[in-house]
């Protein structure tokens, strides 16, 4: 079996992981404090902490958006069914009988179709429920000015807000353990930090 | 515990401080006033009396009386604005001393007025308004207890047989030393409300009259150093402010000088000077909460916090135990306060304790005589704090909440007004006689009483929103931001930290465990299967 390397992950793409990475760690710490789980910055501490991580995640995320558009990166998350079911069977038992891989990572086709899936899962259902959510709870003063009174509820905007982190958490379960399952344990990761990702 | 006596206990050192200011900054203490009434002929005569005192200010301040004579701390008269009830002193109930009817010689110790012993009181007298109490500046004036309202005119033998004697106050120094309302002058009968130095309200005592910044950031002696009037600011005698329409939630901006939209707004409650959005943009989010939460929620931390003890129970069941020698007992706890008096009951008090909060619109509903009340499980509120969540005009609010049990009269279901003060052989204090006592209180108003006397437990609650802590001592966010503090109990409004979704949260941490255990059985398998 002959390994390959390839460049998969540019520089600003690995930065812009990291720092999202470290923000929505960040993020959860502060935002399950804030929702009563636990005692860790106290809650006055901690709100302004989700506050300012909030803030720093909106402006990286100006960017991200920017670089996958003039990239045309967005492009990695069009989703697919095809070999969605031999990812599945792969994660299930072919990785217990060391079984080949059944996607191979090229540059132009860098998450494999569960990643995809899931990738897009993120932006276009987890991210605005809890973007959108997070500006009414911040904005909470205006609703009045902006005729919400009466429509919304925080009680409501907090309900969905923690929804969107509770499915933020399994992801982050998730994610982290499958950054595991590549060529070798460390390989995803690896790759992830230098971009250079090697494949069979 | 004593009588009310009307004596400014921290005067002496108020003027000892203003003359030292006025001494290290070289201006003169009457730098603010135009005219030295010492130097007015009408004020060089030995005054014998009140009235006399009060005929030689109306020969100039002309309208002075007229204008008292439409206040309510001459009338003690309100009309409660939402319930159309009577209200005042001359008409409400509350759980301390109850009533003022059939005790008016005694209560009226603390009336703007002269002579208020009975029924027969002339409220269109102009020489019987009291201008001293109010504008006394050298804190040696004392209306005296039981005399309808006047000071005291002549020596008095104290303790009787004793052959000391206590001299009269000297009336002509007073009226030439007149001036304008302060913390002492007022608080002369508010901070002794309920018979007593901080008794009835617990966020007003005698320590606002020289209160540090700590106890009030606004009062601050060495600091803003507002007198009441600063807030309570009216014209022609007309006191701003009223508890028993209080301005629950003003969404003024600060009043402007002159406004006309301005005229008719309460300049007492923070609003009229702070506006909607007092935080500063680095706590931006702390402007999220004025319209929901009363400024005094958070910025009056404690009630009670100037060193001086209020009452928070009273239980006048336990009054009229004597000792075998048939005495009246007195007892106090180890700080001194009495918790017993044969003439009152039981007591307790405390410092520094937290206020109880509730939603509040401003409306106050009233228990008065005749209204039913029924003994039971629900505890009878003597004024009833109305308000909730939804009703847009409510904002959470801190009180003192004083629980009683006081005389009722159990056949007609009604509250009763007993005789309590005076020397003669049916005022309890004198008798001890219940029966005696309440038949002539109720006579007193002309309401009926079936004869038989019981006791109900009673609440009362008082708006709190003086002893305004500074900034950097306001409430923490966790004190309400979780679980069990200070706003448990207060419904319809979600807080962060204190509320959530269970289901959500059962489902959530569920779920996020579920994931967490498979990805380890996962990689346990992946280990264990490596080296096949």
């Amino acid at each position: 079996m002959t390994v390959e390397r390839i460049y998969i992950f540019k520089r600003f793409e690995r930065f812009w992981h990291w720092a999202q990475a470290a923000l929505i760690i960040f993020l959860m710490l502060t935002g399950f404090e804030v929702h009563g789980a636990y005692t860790l910055f106290g809650f006055e501490q901690a709100t302004s902490l989700h506050t300012i991580g909030a803030w720093s995640l909106v402006t990286l995320w100006v960017f991200a958006i920017f670089w996958h558009f003039t990239t045309g990166e967005w492009q990695q998350y069009i989703p697919t069914l095809k070999k969605v079911d031999a990812m599945f069977k792969y994660y299930l038992t072919g990785i217990f009988t060391r079984a080949p891989h059944p996607f191979r990572q090229t540059t132009v086709r860098k998450h494999n179709p569960l990643q995809r899936l899931a990738y897009l899962f993120f932006w276009l259902v987890i991210s605005p429920v809890i973007w959108v959510t997070g500006w009414l709870y911040l904005f909470y003063a205006q609703w009045g000015a902006w005729g919400l009174d009466g429509i919304l509820s925080l009680q409501w905007v907090a309900f969905f807000h923690a929804l969107g982190a509770f499915m933020v958490l399994i992801f982050f379960i998730a994610h982290v353990y499958l950054a595991t399952a590549g060529h070798t344990p460390l390989s995803h990761i690896k790759a992830m930090i230098t971009g250079w990702e090697e494949v069979e | 515990m004593r009588l009310p006596l009307i004596h400014l206990s921290a005067s002496g050192w108020f003027v000892m401080l203003a003359v030292l200011a006025a001494f290290a900054t070289s201006v003169p203490v009457l730098a603010t006033t135009t005219a030295d009434h010492s130097k007015f002929k009408q004020l060089q005569e030995d005054f014998e009396s009140g009235p006399e005192v009060t005929k030689a200010c109306l020969g100039c301040h002309t309208e002075a009386a007229k204008q008292i004579h439409k206040t309510k701390h001459w009338t003690w008269e309100v009309l409660n604005p939402n319930f159309e009830q009577k209200l005042g002193k001359k008409n409400v109930l509350n759980n301390f001393c109850v009533a003022a009817p059939s005790n008016y010689a005694f209560c009226t110790t603390c009336h703007v007025g002269y002579g208020w012993k009975d029924d027969t009181f002339d409220f269109t007298s102009e020489v019987n308004v009291d201008c001293l109490v109010c504008h006394d500046t050298t804190g040696s004036y004392a209306k005296a207890p039981g005399r309808a309202g006047h000071p005291q005119y002549e020596p008095v033998e104290s303790p009787p047989g004793s052959g000391k004697f206590r001299k009269p106050i000297d009336l002509t120094r007073i009226a030439q030393k007149v001036g304008k309302t302060s913390r002492d002058t007022c608080g002369a009968c508010h901070f002794f409300g309920g018979g007593g130095d901080g008794v009835k309200h617990g966020d007003m005592d005698s320590s606002l009259a020289v209160p540090d910044e700590d106890l009030d950031v606004h009062m601050d002696a060495l600091g803003n150093d507002f007198t009441c009037t600063t807030c309570h600011k009216g014209s022609g005698h007309d006191v701003a402010g009223s508890r028993y329409a209080p301005t629950a939630m003003d969404r003024g901006e600060p009043i402007m000088r002159g406004k006309p939209k301005d005229k008719n707004r309460n300049p007492a409650t923070c609003h009229a000077c702070h506006g909607q959005r007092p935080h500063s943009a680095a706590q931006a989010k702390l402007n999220d909460h004025t319209r929901k939460i009363a400024c005094q929620t958070c910025h009056i931390p404690k009630l009670a916090r100037g060193g001086v003890a209020t009452k928070t129970s009273w239980d006048w069941s336990q009054a009229g135990q004597l000792s075998p020698e048939g005495q009246p007992i007195l007892k106090k706890d180890d700080h001194g306060h009495v918790i017993y008096n044969s003439k009152k009951g039981a007591f307790t008090v405390a410092e520094n304790i937290d206020p109880e909060y509730v939603w509040f619109n401003g409306r106050v509903k009233y228990t008065l005589v005749g209204d039913k009340v029924e003994k039971g499980a629900e505890i009878t509120w003597i004024n009833r704090f109305e308000g909730g969540p939804a009703d847009g005009e409510s904002r959470i609010w801190p009180v003192k909440v004083f629980h009683s049990v006081q005389p009722y009269d159990p056949v007609n279901k009604s509250l009763v007004v007993p005789h309590l003060a005076g020397n003669d052989d049916t005022a309890y204090w004198k008798n001890f006689d219940w029966q005696k006592a309440v038949t002539v209180g109720m006579a007193s108003i002309g309401a009926p009483f079936s004869g038989k006397v019981d006791f109900i437990e009673t609440k009362m609650a008082w708006p709190v929103t003086h002893m305004i802590a500074p900034k950097e001592k306001a409430l923490a966010c966790d004190e309400c931001h979780s679980k069990n503090g200070r706003l448990e109990g207060i419904e319809g409004v979600y807080l962060p930290s204190r509320d959530g979704n269970r289901l959500l949260d059962l489902a959530g941490w569920s779920i996020a465990l579920i994931a967490l255990i498979a990805v380890i059985v996962h990689a346990g398998l992946r280990i264990a299967t490596r080296k096949k």
